[in-house]
């Protein structure tokens, strides 16, 4: 997306780099994502694991552990303000009350000595400085607003003492207690079962829509996406490969890698016949491909593939106007429109 | 958000703790779903008893501090262990409860002599009263004891603590510097460093056992927080907007201190043998402080003729090191979930 500098975007990051400084070498595990997502939009990262988009969103909460993480370049802008370029004392006021984050496993994200009321609680006594007994009354609203029975006998509760999805609820509650504009979810889903995901989803989607966050959905499962996101990135090897509206994806995707994402999903209609697997693995950080890093396991590949990395084109929609996030990083992308 | 939608969640979720709960297990789904109760009510039963993989009564387990003391209360091990304790602490307070007599003062004429009415351990080598003085030493081994371990549990703690969670220069200075103190043989140590002091009190017996102990302590502190920093939640009260300060003593703190707390009870028996040695050595507490250490000592060149005057310090000195040394067994068995 080579946009041009808009302040009105609720977060808009830039170029971002991170690299990893390990033993084995420097790895660099986001080289260059440019995303962003507006006020009431949700925004869906996909990708594989090892793709660098837990770490992107690490690097926008400016959580990552450094070392062996540094970010090396680039620019999150949140409301126009670049966070990286802030104090940490200034960044951690936004942090929590301006942009919060759901984590994937809510049993291991929960602090297991402390009550969720105290967990819950915590977060007005530190950013709004309330006294322990308003606070307390503030949790049992959010746990009643998250929909979890009984509020009010529960608030006293150790995580270990309720299911996946309740827990989940509860780090939901968490994220959206100071009412933030963006809320960051890695992966809110992937640790339940089926059919509370599809809970736990709907009640992320109702509350964004409520407060008119921005969401960004971290997920390597297209079928949560499907019905939540406006916006989709496709993440391979550090790097955005993919960006379209949700349905524009689904329906005519402009990259191999998402294709063959796409293709990989079980269907009813396909039952019988053998379910299409990307062949290869994701590679290793360290050592990269040359040219488009996905070419060792494209279909499409041919010799540029391998010598020149492909700049993200855009990619014009169903009616042949240029699209705004539209684009593909492939250097065939009009044939794999057209197939 | 489309109504059919909400009445489906209450259902499923509702019902999914009451599984894994403690209620009866032995409703199938098919029965949940046909027979279940009122699902929109809230049911308080099931979900609040939480499940227990080590047994115990449901409903009765909260955390791991109130499950460890629930543990605790039941095992036979702690109860001896901690009577003893509070036994040998009241001693130590208060002696005159069960020894009316004076430490100090002797009768030569009866130096070495065996029991007697009125006292029942003999007399020792300057006609002291040996029940008196067993009496009397509990009160410097518990004195060392427990002021040692408080402060090595405090300094290793805290320095390691802080080495663990900022990292980088800060922890590998302390950590060479734990290395050192780890070094020093503790009773070549002893020897060299309390033989200069001329003091016969507590105090510098238990600032050189602080001195030694607290490396032991702030390894395993500095690990625990390691660890402890890795967890999701460190992460998430980091992403919520937790000051360092408030990461570390709340949500690090709280679920690395166990560990420490095990190697503290354990290290206390070990420090009260230790006084015990230095004063039997002669660079520990020296008379007229009452010890055992110095009591042993002292009656070790007569064990054949009046073996008496050995036997019950050195009694009342493994009774006190086995009863803490149970204790910090019994403690870190509630407290390592992992035995559960």
């Amino acid at each position: 997306m080579t946009q041009a500098p808009d302040v009105t975007r609720l977060l808009d990051v830039r170029d971002l780099r991170v690299e990893f400084r390990t033993r084995d070498g420097v790895a660099e595990a986001v080289g260059g994502v440019s995303y962003g997502v507006d006020a009431g939009r949700t925004l869906a990262v996909l990708g594989e694991s090892g793709s660098g988009k837990s770490v992107t969103a690490q690097a926008v909460m400016g959580i990552l552990d450094s070392p062996p993480a540094f970010v090396t370049g680039g620019q999150v802008l949140f409301r126009g303000r670049d966070l990286l370029t802030m104090s940490p004392r200034e960044r951690r006021s936004v942090r929590g009350a301006a942009m919060a984050m759901i984590f994937q496993d809510a049993l291991s994200a929960l602090n297991p000595v402390l009550t969720v009321g105290a967990q819950l609680a915590e977060m007005y006594e530190v950013h709004r400085g309330m006294s322990r007994k308003d606070a307390r009354a503030r949790a049992v609203e959010l746990m009643d607003r998250v929909r979890i029975p009984a509020a009010k006998a529960r608030v006293n509760d150790y995580p270990h003492q309720f299911s996946g999805g309740m827990r989940q609820r509860i780090m939901i509650a968490m994220a959206i207690a100071l009412e933030p504009e963006l809320i960051i979810a890695d992966e809110p889903t992937t640790a339940l079962d089926v059919t509370v995901q599809a809970q736990v989803m709907d009640l992320l989607d109702e509350l964004r829509r409520e407060y008119a966050m921005g969401l960004i959905l971290i997920t390597h499962d297209l079928g949560v996406v499907a019905d939540v996101a406006d916006e989709i990135a496709v993440m391979y090897a550090g790097r955005i490969v993919e960006t379209a509206p949700v349905r524009e994806l689904y329906r005519r995707p402009a990259h191999p890698y998402t294709r063959g994402l796409l293709d990989s999903i079980p269907r009813v209609d396909h039952k019988g016949k053998e379910l299409y697997a990307i062949k290869g693995l994701p590679p290793s950080l360290l050592t990269v491909p040359t040219g488009c890093p996905f070419h060792p396991r494209c279909p499409r590949a041919q010799d540029i593939c391998r010598t020149e990395r492909p700049p993200l084109y855009e990619v014009p929609d169903a009616t042949d106007t240029v699209a705004p996030g539209r684009a593909s990083a492939c250097h065939f992308w009009k044939d794999e429109l057209d197939a | 958000m489309p109504e059919p939608f909400e009445t489906h969640l209450d259902m499923t979720e509702a019902l999914a703790p009451a599984a894994g709960g403690g209620g009866p297990v032995a409703a199938s789904g098919a029965d949940t779903l046909q027979g279940g109760g009122p699902p929109r009510t809230p049911r308080r039963l099931p979900w609040r008893r939480p499940f227990r993989p080590g047994g115990g009564l449901p409903g009765s387990s909260r955390g791991l501090w109130s499950d460890a003391w629930h543990d605790l209360r039941r095992n036979p091990v702690f109860i001896v262990s901690a009577l003893v304790i509070l036994f040998l602490v009241t001693v130590a307070i208060w002696p005159q409860l069960i020894a009316d007599g004076n430490p100090y003062q002797g009768d030569l004429s009866k130096a070495q002599e065996g029991p007697a009415p009125g006292h029942p351990f003999g007399y020792d080598l300057q006609g002291r009263d040996v029940y008196t003085r067993t009496v009397y030493g509990a009160r410097a081994s518990i004195t060392v004891g427990i002021c040692a371990t408080a402060g090595a549990a405090l300094l290793g703690s805290v320095l390691g603590g802080l080495a663990g969670f900022f990292g980088g220069w800060w922890d590998a200075l302390l950590s060479r510097l734990a290395d050192v103190f780890f070094g020093i043989p503790i009773l070549l140590g002893g020897l060299v460093f309390l033989s200069v002091v001329t003091s016969g009190s507590v105090w510098p017996v238990v600032g050189f056992i602080v001195l030694l102990g607290w490396p032991q302590i702030s390894r395993i502190a500095r690990g625990s927080v390691v660890t402890v920093k890795q967890h999701d939640y460190v992460q998430a009260a980091r992403a919520l907007g937790a000051s360092s300060g408030r990461t570390l003593l709340r949500h690090i703190a709280p679920n690395a201190v166990a560990p420490v707390i095990v190697v503290a009870t354990i290290a206390l028996g070990t420090y009260i043998a230790l006084e015990a040695t230095l004063s039997f050595l002669g660079v520990g507490l020296k008379p007229p402080t009452v010890s055992w250490g110095i009591d042993i000592s002292s009656a070790s060149s007569q064990i054949r003729n009046a073996p008496h005057m050995l036997l019950w310090p050195a009694g009342a000195l493994s009774l006190t090191v086995l009863a803490f040394i149970m204790l910090g067994d019994a403690v870190r068995d509630a407290l390592d979930p992992k035995l559960r």
